[in-house]
């Protein structure tokens, strides 16, 4: 299983597309390391640099529909090759929500005003993340403060995380 | 409780349900191109299963990238082809007999009413004009879909869409899904299915049902979907002729993939187009539209007819008409690309083609292109495309560039003018 622990990038903006994560033009590439340069290249974001901001992050916090357009499974990877196995958002895509659980990582859904306060309280400071799948808690800090948010993660999603992906689970079950 | 066309297509192929609304369903057709398949094949050697669960329910083609452009296109390329053969797989199209997927794939007859269809492309969703469930999805999910024919998905809530009214001359199937995906917003259709309905659907032409559901991935939609009727039958006829006998069995068998008036829709639109005009997005998302009048004179750089959205015979032939014996305008270059060999070929046949060269446009061979900026088409930074596809993305068809959705005459006047620029064919709140 994949662990989901780590630094925060924040992305600060509904309707992030496969697009800006990983653009066509490297869909050509035969293998998922590949991608790793080349992640959010076109994701034009005020005080986003993704030359800079995306080392050494585990966990990216976004607003709604994160992840529509493509069916491109190349956008979950590029996130993995980089050490990014969860994404947090108010919403997803269905097919990228999918592609995510059926690498076995995690897509967590939050309320709106959930992720509205995790904005205000975390959005610009190191923040950190870790995650205890069977409970659904995870714990975010920096600067000191600390919180603990409750998440929903269905009991499919989760055997899917813990198989280590769909064709795992399919393989045992089908 | 009545169900709808999605419901009763899950009922049929319900292999397991293993938890809570997650049903696993058996899959009558798994769709292939070069982009997202040889990874997945790639992987399941690798893992020592390269297998196929059918390999007559299994249509391949290479249509992103063809002519291959470089080194790892052909590879591509070569990856699906070698596998196609290893693995007898018959409907493998490629250069020469190859098209853009979803245009080709229901020429073929592949799409049928009550089928479930999964292919590693978000636009499987048009496939649903023919009363299949038809739905983009991601490599692992193909590749299951490869090896054990089935795929997971949550138990499909429905979306009506009722489409009443008459519609202007000159407005098409791609004004009313930009119209309607400007109403509900990018993800105003998330993890539904859109069922089309109503008496402009009833209608509409294959090659217009089409356009329609393609787009349905644009406001979310896990699938957009059409009521099998006459006008499938006819369609596919070629196709089922020997398996019906007539067009009324035919007819009979599709219906019962028709949806029960007393179903259950999570949202109910209604959608009046008597009033709609020619709509064009304006910005880096689906649902930012407006009319083609108020964005009329805003300057472009290229005109791209084709795709999977709008390179049919029946948008060839609209533009063609708009075009007839005029020349582009010359501060723009124009780009159309028949999405089929066949389609190629009848407008060939029907002077479509030279009607279209005459004017100065490049035709290209059948392909994604221009649409994803993969291949052809690439557009410089600062520029702006007049296209027929269906994604206007930052950097879609280039980096810095800016797409233009509209529909096909809407590209054809924009072309000559070299403006974006109302069709002559439309007329306000005429008939019809």
């Amino acid at each position: 299983m994949k662990t989901f622990n780590g630094k925060v990038l924040f992305l600060d903006r509904s309707d992030i597309n496969t697009d800006e994560i990983i653009p066509a033009k490297y869909l050509t590439e035969s293998t998922k390391i590949a991608l790793k340069p080349n992640l959010l290249e076109d994701l034009v974001l005020d005080g986003f640099d993704a030359k800079k901001d995306i080392e050494g992050k585990a966990v990216v916090i976004t607003r709604d529909n994160f992840g529509c357009g493509s069916s491109r499974e190349h956008a979950p990877w590029a996130f993995e090759v980089n050490g990014i196995n969860m994404v947090i958002a108010t919403g997803f895509a269905r097919i990228f929500r999918q592609n995510m659980f059926n690498c076995g990582m995690m897509a967590v859904e939050l309320d709106a005003d959930v992720v509205e306060g995790v904005f205000a309280d975390f959005s610009g400071k190191e923040t950190t993340l870790e995650t205890d799948i069977d409970k659904g808690i995870f714990t975010i800090s920096a600067d000191g403060i600390s919180r603990q948010i409750t998440f929903a993660i269905s009991e499919y999603d989760l055997s899917l995380v813990k198989a280590g992906g769909w064709l795992e689970f399919a393989d045992q079950n089908y | 409780m009545g169900k709808t066309i999605a419901e009763k297509i899950f009922d049929a192929h319900l292999v397991d349900n293993p938890s809570g609304d997650v049903q696993v369903v058996r899959l009558d057709a798994v769709f292939c191109h070069e982009i997202t398949t040889p990874i997945a094949i790639t992987d399941l050697m690798a893992r020592g299963k390269d297998r196929v669960f059918d390999a007559t329910k299994i249509k391949a083609v290479i249509d992103h990238v063809t002519p291959a452009k470089d080194s790892k296109t052909a590879l591509q390329g070569k990856i699906l082809r070698d596998w196609a053969r290893r693995h007898n797989i018959i409907d493998f199209f490629d250069i020469g007999r190859n098209g853009v997927c979803h245009a080709i794939f229901p020429e073929k007859g592949f799409a049928r009413p009550g089928y479930t269809i999964i292919m590693g492309d978000s636009h499987t969703c048009t496939h649903g004009a023919f009363g299949a469930f038809a739905a983009g999805v991601g490599t692992t999910d193909l590749e299951v879909g490869i090896l054990k024919g089935v795929c997971a998905f949550k138990k499909p809530l429905s979306m009506k869409v009722n489409i009443t009214g008459t519609l202007a001359k000159g407005v098409y199937a791609k004004d009313v899904i930009l119209a309607l995906i400007s109403k509900i917003g990018v993800n105003g259709a998330t993890n539904r299915v859109m069922e089309f309905s109503g008496d402009v659907v009833d209608a509409m032409t294959m090659d217009q049902r089409m356009t329609l559901c393609n787009m349905a991935v644009e406001a979310g939609a896990t699938s957009g979907i059409c009521s099998p009727d006459q006008v499938t039958v006819d369609y596919l006829w070629p196709f089922i002729k020997e398996e019906y006998g007539t067009k009324e069995a035919a007819l009979t068998a599709f219906q019962v993939f028709t949806p029960d008036a007393d179903a259950s829709y999570s949202d109910v639109i209604e959608f009046d187009v008597s009033d709609l005009d020619p709509q064009v997005t304006f910005g880096f998302k689906p649902d930012q539209v407006k009319s083609v009048s108020a964005m009329a004179g805003e300057p472009i750089h290229q005109v791209y007819i084709g795709s999977c959205t709008n390179g049919r015979f029946e948008d060839l032939e609209i533009a063609s008409k708009i075009i007839e014996g005029k020349e582009i305008n010359p501060g723009v270059r124009a780009i159309v690309s028949p999405a089929t060999p066949d389609i190629y070929s009848r407008a060939l046949a029907a002077g479509i083609i030279k009607i279209f060269m005459d004017a100065g446009f490049c035709v290209t061979n059948p392909t994604c292109g221009a649409c994803l900026g993969m291949s052809n088409g690439v557009l410089a930074e600062g520029e702006a495309c007049a296209s027929t596809t269906n994604r206007n993305f930052n950097g879609r068809m280039g980096k810095g560039g800016m797409v233009h959705l509209m529909s096909p005459a809407t590209a054809a006047a924009s072309a000559l003018t070299g403006t974006i620029s109302n069709s002559p064919l439309f007329q306000p709140g005429g008939d019809k």
